[in-house]
Parts: C-alpha cells; sequence; structure tokens
C-alpha cells in the first residue's frame, strides 16, 4: 500500500487509508530518503505504465480494438444516456440498501436468541441466510421477477423494479447479516455482563450497548457488501428493466460498438472510489473521536 | 430498605462449571450497613459467588434471598432484581462507545426511566463527589485505570442499589491507582453501604470489613472479624493462606 515504496513504516500504511485520520508514525523517514523513495517510485510507475501502453498500442488489432472499445465519438453520445439509466442503478441500490441493513440486523439478532425455546427462531434465520447464500442472485432475481407476477395472483406487483429491488434484498440481507453477526460475537461478553448488571433487559444491552460497538466494528466490511451491491443491480437487466446495463446493450447494438460499456464501467468506478474513501473517513473520525474524547 | 430480613442471605449454594463445581454449598448473611470481604486464593470462587449473588450465573442448587425476596425462585425478573444489587468487574467493563456521563446515566435513563435531564444531574452530583466531574464528556479510553475504575463504581451507585458487589475492583490497577479506587470504597462504607467486597488487598480488608470470609475451595472455611481472622485464624488452610500473602508482601 506504501506510496513510495520506500522504507515502509507502518505508520504510513495506517495514515494512507484515511488520509485525513491521525497519523500515527512511529518512525520518522528523514525528508532526503523520503524524496529520494517518492523519486524511484515515480519513475518506476512510468516505467511500468508505459511499457503496458507501449505493448498494448503496438499489439496487432490495436487500431480495431480501439474503435469498438475506446470510441471517443460515442463515449460522448452514449454518456447522457447511461448517466440518466443509471438513475435506476442508484434508487435500486438505496432503497434496497436500507432494507438490507434493517433486515440483516434482525436476522443476526434472530440467530443469536437464547434458550430451546427460540429454537425454531434460530432454524428459520439460519435457514434463510444458508439459501440465500448459496443461490447465485442472478437465478434469484429470475425466479422472482419471472415467477411471481407469473402467478397471476390479484394484488400482487408486478413491477420488475419491485421484485429486482427484493431479490437484492432477499441476497444481500444474508451475506449482511453474517456480518452483523461477526460483529455482534466480537464484542465481549463482559459488555453484555456490565449492561445486564445496570438491569437492562437483554435486548435493551443489545440495542444500546452490543450493537453500537457492533455496528462501528463493521462498518468496513458493511461497505464492502454495498459496493458489492451496486455493482450487482445490473443483474437486474436480465428480467428486462432498463437500467444502466441494458441501457448501454441497447446503445451497443445499435451502435455496433463496445465503447458504451466502457463507459458504464467507468461510471462504476467514478461512484465506488468516493463511496471507500468516505468510509475511511468515518472510521478514521470515529478511532479518532474515542481516543480525543470530549465529543459533545 | 426493608426491617428485620438481612440485606443478603445465602443458602447452600451450589455451582458448577461442567464437572468442576466451584461453590460446594455456601451459607452466608450480611446485614445492612455490613462490609464483608471475601478473601481466599484465585479459584475459590469469590468472583463466581458475587456473579451468582447478581444472577450473572445461574445457580444450581440453593437460596439466595435479598431483603427477603427470594431472588433465585422461579418466575422473577431478573431485571427488577439486579437494579437492585449492583457489581463492579475486575476489568472496569465501561462502555466504550459512550462518554462517561452516558455510561453512568444509561441504566437510571432506560431501566429507572429517568429523564435525561435528572439523570444527568444526579450524575453530575456523584461524578463530583468523587471528583471525576471534569471528566464526564471523556470517553473511557482517556481515562487511567483508576479513574475509569470509579467511573464503573459511579455508574453501579447511580441505580442507587441496596447492596454494592465488588469484584477484585483493585486486581487490574497500576499500583500507585489503587489507593484512589479504595478511597472511594472506604468512603462508601463509611456512609452505610451495604457491600460485598471480593480482595486480594488484605490490609484493606482489615481495615474497612465489618467480616471477614475466608472462601477455600468452594466453601466458606472460616469468618470472623478482621482482627481475629487476620491474627489469630483458627484454621490451618486460613493460616496458609494468610502466609503466602504475608510472603508476598500483600499484607
Amino acid at each position: 500500500m506504501s506510496l513510495t515504496g520506500g522504507p515502509v513504516d507502518t505508520g504510513e500504511l495506517i495514515g494512507f487509508a484515511g488520509s485525513s485520520g491521525p497519523r500515527r508514525s512511529r518512525r520518522r523517514v528523514p525528508p532526503g530518503e523520503a524524496l529520494r523513495s517518492s523519486l524511484i517510485a515515480l519513475v518506476s510507475t512510468i516505467v511500468v505504465f508505459g511499457l503496458i501502453a507501449v505493448v498494448v498500442t503496438n499489439a496487432p488489432n490495436w487500431p480495431d480494438v480501439q474503435h469498438s472499445f475506446f470510441n471517443g465519438e460515442i463515449f460522448a453520445r452514449s454518456l447522457p444516456k447511461l448517466v440518466e439509466a443509471f438513475g435506476t442503478n442508484i434508487a435500486l441500490f438505496m432503497f434496497a440498501e436500507i432494507l438490507i441493513l434493517a433486515l440483516g440486523l434482525v436476522l443476526a439478532i434472530l440467530r443469536g436468541l437464547p434458550g430451546p425455546v427460540f429454537f425454531p427462531v434460530r432454524l428459520l434465520a439460519t435457514v434463510y441466510v444458508d439459501l440465500f447464500r448459496a443461490v447465485p442472485g442472478i437465478l434469484v432475481i429470475y425466479l422472482l421477477g419471472f415467477g411471481i407476477p407469473g402467478l397471476g395472483i390479484a394484488g400482487v406487483p408486478d413491477d420488475l423494479f419491485f421484485w429486482g429491488a427484493v431479490s437484492l434484498v432477499l441476497v444481500y440481507s444474508a451475506y449482511v447479516s453474517e456480518v452483523y453477526r461477526a460483529g455482534i460475537e466480537s464484542v465481549h461478553w463482559s459488555q453484555e455482563a456490565a449492561a445486564r448488571s445496570l438491569g437492562l433487559s437483554r435486548l435493551q444491552a443489545l440495542r444500546y450497548v452490543i450493537v453500537p460497538q457492533a455496528v462501528r466494528r463493521v462498518i468496513p466490511p458493511l461497505l464492502n457488501d454495498f459496493i458489492g451491491l451496486q455493482k450487482d443491480t445490473v443483474l437486474v437487466s436480465v428480467i428486462g428493466l432498463v437500467e444502466i446495463f441494458r441501457e448501454g446493450q441497447i446503445l451497443k447494438s445499435a451502435a455496433f460498438n463496445f465503447t458504451p460499456l466502457v463507459a458504464i464501467a467507468l461510471i462504476f468506478v467514478v461512484v465506488t472510489i468516493p463511496l471507500a474513501r468516505f468510509t475511511d473517513w468515518l472510521v478514521a473520525r470515529e478511532r479518532g473521536r474515542q481516543v480525543a474524547g470530549g465529543g459533545r | 430498605m426493608s426491617d428485620l430480613a438481612p440485606a443478603l442471605h445465602i443458602e447452600d449454594l451450589h455451582k458448577s462449571f461442567g464437572a468442576l463445581e466451584v461453590l460446594r454449598g455456601i451459607d452466608l448473611d450480611v446485614a445492612e450497613h455490613e462490609v464483608v470481604c471475601l478473601i481466599g486464593s484465585s479459584g475459590s470462587g469469590k468472583s463466581t459467588l458475587l456473579r451468582c449473588i447478581n444472577l450473572l450465573e445461574p445457580i444450581d442448587a440453593g437460596r439466595i434471598v435479598v431483603e427477603g425476596d427470594e431472588i433465585t425462585a422461579k418466575g422473577v425478573d431478573v431485571n427488577r432484581i439486579r437494579r437492585r444489587i449492583g457489581i463492579v468487574f475486575q476489568a472496569f467493563n465501561l462502555f466504550p462507545h459512550m462518554s462517561v456521563l452516558d455510561n453512568v446515566t444509561l441504566g437510571p435513563r432506560k431501566v429507572l426511566g429517568l429523564g435525561r435531564a435528572e439523570a444527568e444531574a444526579r450524575a453530575t452530583e456523584l461524578l463530583e463527589r468523587f471528583g471525576l466531574a471534569p471528566k464526564r464528556n471523556d470517553y473511557p479510553d482517556r481515562l487511567s485505570g483508576g479513574q475509569q475504575q470509579r467511573v464503573a463504581i459511579v455508574r453501579a451507585l447511580a441505580m442507587q442499589p441496596d447492596l454494592l458487589l465488588l469484584d477484585e475492583v483493585t486486581s487490574a490497577l497500576d499500583p500507585e491507582l489503587v489507593a484512589e479506587v479504595l478511597n472511594v470504597i472506604r468512603e462508601l462504607a463509611a456512609n452505610g453501604m451495604t457491600m460485598v467486597i471480593a480482595t486480594h488487598e488484605m490490609g484493606f480488608a482489615r481495615d474497612i470489613a465489618s467480616r471477614v470470609c475466608f472462601l477455600d475451595a468452594g466453601q466458606i472455611l472460616e469468618e470472623g472479624p478482621p482482627a481475629e481472622m487476620f491474627s489469630a485464624p483458627r484454621e490451618e488452610r486460613t493460616r496458609q493462606f494468610l502466609q503466602r500473602v504475608i510472603d508476598a508482601g500483600r499484607l
């Protein structure tokens, strides 16, 4: 992860993950040495990427590939339509993520209920998680999107967006519940003992003591799943919902050119990277607040 | 607070972890305003006994009665009982995601149903009494071990318990921080708080206890006033234990 590739100190590794967070260098690198490391990094980067560029652009069929994948004119023409269609993806993953975060937490808590009385609840939650982690998401989308409206039951929506979102919620809540569960189990049992000793009920202990600590710990893996969800919204195109990928395919077929698909890739990159940095910032801020104190 | 019933009455208490019987028939009575110190080597069952009294561990046999109410009876509301019995742990167990003030007010607000303003006013008063008011908005990570343990004591006191259990509360502290915590407990004792204290601090036990109980292999082998226990123990095992303590320079 070290940009300079020079003598790595652990503080730099931590600092890089959250650039706005507190830097914790244990060992200071002398300025001359740091400059030298940066120069080496710069030169080796230029050399490596320069070589790749030379090899690729000198490939026998590069002009054809350039024309069908990196066509500037088609890119400019399709970008507005793609961005517009991306609105559907955004709506899908925002709407689904809210439900996923809630349902995942409920599932994780249900799986952790103690005692023989709750065995059926634990069993159901476990079966749910196992099932929806096992079945490929694209199949869930297919089966729900075509199957349930196909039943023709009165009052059941046949909206593609609805069933696409439901499918994503089902699949991702299973993953997310496991993330929450790991977080809950990572909170030491003495925290629950302390909460219960004050007279808090089990649910109150979860709500005020265990879950807040668990959630803070699992924000990075939750974000990881959120990014996965964003990308998987394109799977909903298989049931015919016009979102960015389907729009891209339409444009691709119309122009006999793959550039729209490259444009889609770029759009996802542009959306994902700031989100990742935002999470790093959140985590660093939380860490800083607990260490620095005086939050209010 | 009620009349004739002892603050705490324990009868033939048994507790096992798997095949290991940790408590083998404990009988103990604690009167109101009494300070009972439990001494004994590690593994003798002191901590387990305290955790059983607070119902943090289910018991296998016996009865525990607090101010006339049998708390080990079937169907009792454990949450109602726990709010009457405070416990302070060896490792503080403060909530790291909450400020000192929130740590102290969580119980009063969520369990006793106090409003935020009233809970915070009461908490601030308690924090002031123990010299912690300047730390009220800090997170536990920022405090020294001694300060953390004093906050933990305040957190337990904020519930206005009838009985306070202290589980080796100075064992995780640096030596120079022990005194500040012991002084807090001394003040509580002077104000008449009923306490059961598991401790390795024999000097402290001798000063503060109304009665000292020596636990050995899950039983109270010997009990008596501190002067008697520390100068003229009757049992051979007690004598050996105290000799080891003296050899280690802790008395």
